[in-house]
């Protein structure tokens, strides 16, 4: 019979959806906390794509293709005034 | 010396040795979405559910015009082209290359390190001759003790040998000192002898001597004529 999990401690994934907004306000939104957020996730990152023996191509167009699609985001307003046919 | 009230090592996260890297990364399908995305979606959809989700997707984004077609459209579409030909067409090379030239540099370090491990057993071969010498050394001092009690034996011989040739070479003396001695006692008297001898032939001696002698030859001549 295993205790209870804290709800600070539960993945975001085990996270049920009524308890969303109390999770997120109990991460840690410390200078310190936000570096160590993006560290694991770099890590993470690391870890699974780029830092084994015979690694793809996946792990370094992921990220690049996550760079073109950020960088169309924020030009998106200078593009849109190529559209071709003007709604809005 | 260590207190050993303070616990050591309690925790898990000392991996020594290093565990090995894993042998491939995360499966990405087409180069660009995760395979866990797939398997997300494969319970509730099956295997085409993403494949419709992309499409329905890129669809809205097309119809809606949140994703313009326009100049940079045709360049991307001619780089993507190229990309994927270079990748398709090279990539196991590359791929190869990149593999080669890790396994060298693992195979130098594993050298070395076989080096170093046979370089310290032969160490140990060395050292356990050099016990089993160790054994051996009561057989060298006894020969060595032989050897010396050998020498010591000749040098006594040998001195030996010396005394008695001096003591041999002193006593000859002597015997040809008396030798010599009575030689020449010896002949003195027969010298003195002769000498009064003769002294005592007067001339008169002499000549009936001389006479008697001539008789005989005489005689004997004619002997021995008769003879012939």
């Amino acid at each position: 019979l295993c205790a209870a999990v804290l709800l600070k401690d539960t993945k975001l994934m085990d996270v049920k959806l009524g308890q969303l907004g109390s999770w997120l306000a109990m991460r840690d939104y410390t200078p310190g906390g936000i570096a160590g957020a993006f560290r694991r996730g770099y890590n993470r990152y690391y870890n699974k794509y780029i830092n084994v023996k015979k690694g793809g191509l996946g792990g370094v167009s992921m990220v690049l293709a996550g760079y073109v699609v950020i960088s169309y985001i924020w030009s998106y307003s200078h593009i849109s005034k190529s559209k071709l046919c003007v709604w809005l | 010396v260590l207190h050993v009230t303070r616990p050591l090592h309690t925790t898990q996260q000392h991996l020594a040795p290093l565990p090995p890297l894993p042998e491939k990364g995360g499966e990405v399908r087409h180069g660009l979405i995760p395979e866990e995305f797939f398997q997300f979606l494969y319970p509730k959809t099956g295997v085409t559910g993403p494949y419709m989700l992309g499409t329905g997707l890129i669809l809205y984004l097309l119809s809606k015009e949140i994703y313009v077609i326009n100049h940079e459209t045709v360049a991307a579409f001619c780089i993507l082209s190229v990309i994927i030909y270079a990748v398709k067409k090279f990539g196991a090379d590359v791929a190869a290359f990149a593999d080669k030239l890790n396994e060298d540099k693992l195979a130098g370090a594993l050298a070395v390190k076989n080096d170093a491990i046979k370089y310290y057993e032969k160490a140990i071969e060395d050292e356990k001759k050099e016990q089993w010498r160790v054994e051996g050394r009561s057989y060298l001092f006894d020969a060595k003790r032989n050897n010396v009690a050998m020498l010591l034996e000749a040098n006594y011989r040998e001195r030996l040998m010396t005394v008695y040739n001096e003591v041999k070479k002193r006593l000859d003396y002597q015997v040809a000192m008396q030798n010599l001695k009575r030689q020449k006692e010896q002949d003195h008297m027969i010298q003195w002898v002769e000498k009064g001898v003769i002294q005592s032939i007067t001339p008169q001696q002499q000549k009936e001597s001389i006479a008697k002698c001539i008789l005989d030859l005489k005689a004997l001549s004619k002997s021995a004529q008769a003879t012939v």
